[in-house]
């Protein structure tokens, strides 16, 4: 034991080069694709460069006027950024509260020793499989079957629920519940899963010895499950978040980019989108990008500190290696 | 364990506890069925739809398959403004290539830190850990101008490259690593002459086969399934990737399609993906569970 260590650490500083040498080419390529494309984001948001016909206007110092605009430019009498936040959202939660609530209850059902639920294997493949469907094609389908040649379209005209004029993309609370309901169905296995995973790592005498002394199912879950699972939730709750902020491939294909009607499905990177598509605006859609990034890292403070108490993250600390 | 289980279990089931448990497994079965349904009618319907062609389709709501599949795959196959061919090989070639790399470097980079003792070694794994959650969205102005100024719109590289540094995909691997690969094997091999290069390729790799497996099917997926980057690069028709011409679709004039074709291209988005979850859906499942758990 002791010879090979004495080499070692001769060969020691020859060693650490390889680890270097093995981590560079993620830290080149993290440099090179993500650090400089952030900087050049943060640099442009403070420059007025656009094309306005065939002219390029700029780049030229424009200060924080950029971000000024975003807020003085009004739809409806609402900033447009607002708006738009505000659409991003609603459609999260809209989405994100069904997706929590179900995927706890199956997580804790699929779990239970009392239930001893039979078939998990087939139910789980099923539940987890229209999260590896590709987001556009799922919206492309959800499209031509709620549209107005569209199947469902049809049996609701002929069950006398809506009208023949009626369109689900044409009506705001409609068009919202659909992106709503794709994101829903999209995730809630997946969450289920990550939150089953959390479930089984929790060490189950805890669960049996509340059960023996007469706890019900419901007080088990409140007072032992749930806040053994809080890290892991939180986990979960802040990567939905993220992703929906970022929101873009369903609500941009089911209105082809408009955000139809009025606006009301336009989330904040479709906006970013569109900026750079028509008027190649990079100073705006620079600034732009710059609030959704400290507004994602402000809402997943906010999602940390109200989902964890602080005695939890105490054990997480205790916990974590 | 299995045995006091059962006992604890016929103690407190009295003849009333059991009934109440039958409702609830009732009511659950219920629900699981009903969830299970409808992840699955709106991908029934659509097989059903692709074996239907524009005039059937136009009757109206059914749920039973008619004959025209192989018509519609022929008009959707042949098709001249969308090639879906073309599209799925250019898919194709993006997301195994992406794949490739983002698995391979995400195990080096892993081995590199798990494996060696150097000063950064800690502020490049915090490093990692943190910049794991920012989305890439948010740096795109920069990356569409850079990629304009380079030349590369129209170019599968920038599309390609930027997952060599995948942060959830070396996560997976560190942790793997750490449960599976003892540093006893890389000194055995470097006694034995190996170089540091060889026993990552010969020796680490093999042991690594299961997580790089499972993460080179997530990689795939979400490499075949990205629709807002390379929408934004990519215009020229022969170089499009399947999302793109499935949302192009949806721009097109509804009233000249055949909506049977339709349905078939949304199938043929859709369906390398499905066939492979079918066959390994039990992997990639503990693969999800595996991911998510931290620390």
């Amino acid at each position: 034991m002791e010879k090979p260590a004495k080499t070692k650490k001769k060969h020691g500083v020859s060693y650490a080069k390889w680890g270097y040498i093995f981590i560079l080419p993620f830290f080149i390529t993290y440099f090179i694709w993500s650090f400089v494309p952030q900087v050049l984001t943060f640099g442009y948001s403070f420059f007025k460069m656009y094309r306005s016909g065939l002219d390029q206007i700029g780049p030229e110092w424009n200060g924080i006027q950029n971000y000024v605009e975003l807020f003085t430019t009004k739809l409806d009498g609402i900033p447009t950024v607002v708006k738009y936040a505000g659409n991003t959202m609603i459609m999260w939660i809209a989405g994100a509260i069904p997706q929590f609530l179900i995927a706890l209850l199956l997580a804790v059902w699929f779990t239970s020793f009392r239930l001893n639920i039979k078939g998990q294997g087939f139910f789980k493949t099923v539940i987890y499989m229209p999260n590896l469907i590709m987001a556009s094609a799922f919206s492309m389908l959800i499209w031509t079957v709620f549209s107005v040649t569209g199947p469902v379209h049809s049996l609701f005209v002929n069950s006398n629920l809506i009208t023949e004029e009626f369109d689900f993309f044409f009506n705001k609370v409609s068009a919202r519940s659909i992106v709503a309901g794709i994101n829903f169905l999209m995730w809630f296995g997946n969450t289920t899963i990550v939150l089953m995973a959390g479930i089984m790592g929790i060490d189950q005498s805890l669960v049996e010895a509340a059960m023996i002394d007469g706890a019900s199912s419901i007080k088990v879950f409140f007072k032992i499950t749930l806040p053994l699972l809080m890290p892991i939730l939180t986990y979960a709750v802040i990567t939905s978040l993220i992703g929906g902020i970022n929101m873009y491939d369903v609500p941009f294909i089911l209105s082809k980019g408009y955000g139809t009607p009025d606006n009301t499905t336009m989330t904040l990177i479709m906006n970013v989108q569109q900026k750079l598509s028509t008027a190649k605006n990079y100073g705006s859609a620079g600034a732009l990008s710059v609030l959704i990034f400290f507004f994602s890292a402000a809402l997943s403070l906010v999602v940390f500190k109200f989902f964890v108490p602080h005695d939890s993250l105490k054990n997480m600390k205790k916990g974590g290696k | 364990m299995a045995n006091t289980q059962r006992i604890e279990r016929a103690d407190y089931l009295s003849k009333k506890g059991r009934v109440m448990l039958m409702i609830s497994r009732i009511f659950v079965y219920l629900i699981l069925f009903f969830l299970a349904f409808l992840c699955l009618f709106f991908f029934y319907l659509l097989i059903v739809n692709s074996t239907r062609s524009h005039a059937q389709l136009n009757e109206g709501f059914s749920l039973i398959p008619r004959g025209n599949f192989l018509k519609n795959l022929k008009s959707a196959w042949t098709d001249g403004t969308v090639n879906i061919p073309r599209g799925m090989l250019n898919s194709f070639i993006i997301a195994i290539s992406s794949s490739v790399l983002a698995t391979y470097f995400s195990a080096l980079t892993a081995f590199g830190i798990h494996c060696y003792d150097f000063r950064f070694k800690k502020a490049a794994f915090t490093f990692i850990l943190a910049i794991m959650m920012i989305p890439s969205q948010i740096s795109v102005v920069g990356f569409i101008k850079m990629c304009n100024t380079f030349g590369l719109t129209n170019n599968y590289l920038p599309l390609i490259l930027p997952s060599i540094a995948s942060p959830v995909v070396f996560f997976y691997m560190k942790q793997y690593m750490e449960s599976i690969l003892p540093l006893e094997i890389v000194e055995a091999a470097r006694v034995d002459g190996a170089s540091e290069f060889y026993t990552f390729n010969r020796i680490v790799i093999p042991i690594m086969m299961p997580a790089i497996a499972v993460q080179m099917i997530f990689s795939f997926v979400a490499s075949w399934n990205n629709f807002f980057l390379p929408g934004m690069l990519i215009d020229k028709p022969e170089r499009k990737t399947v999302p793109i011409m499935i949302a192009a679709l949806r721009s097109a004039d509804y009233k000249k399609f055949d909506m049977g074709e339709i349905y078939m291209l949304i199938l043929l988005s859709i369906i390398p993906v499905v066939i492979v979850y079918i066959f390994i859906s039990k992997f990639i499942i503990k693969g999800v569970a595996a991911g998510s758990v931290k620390g």
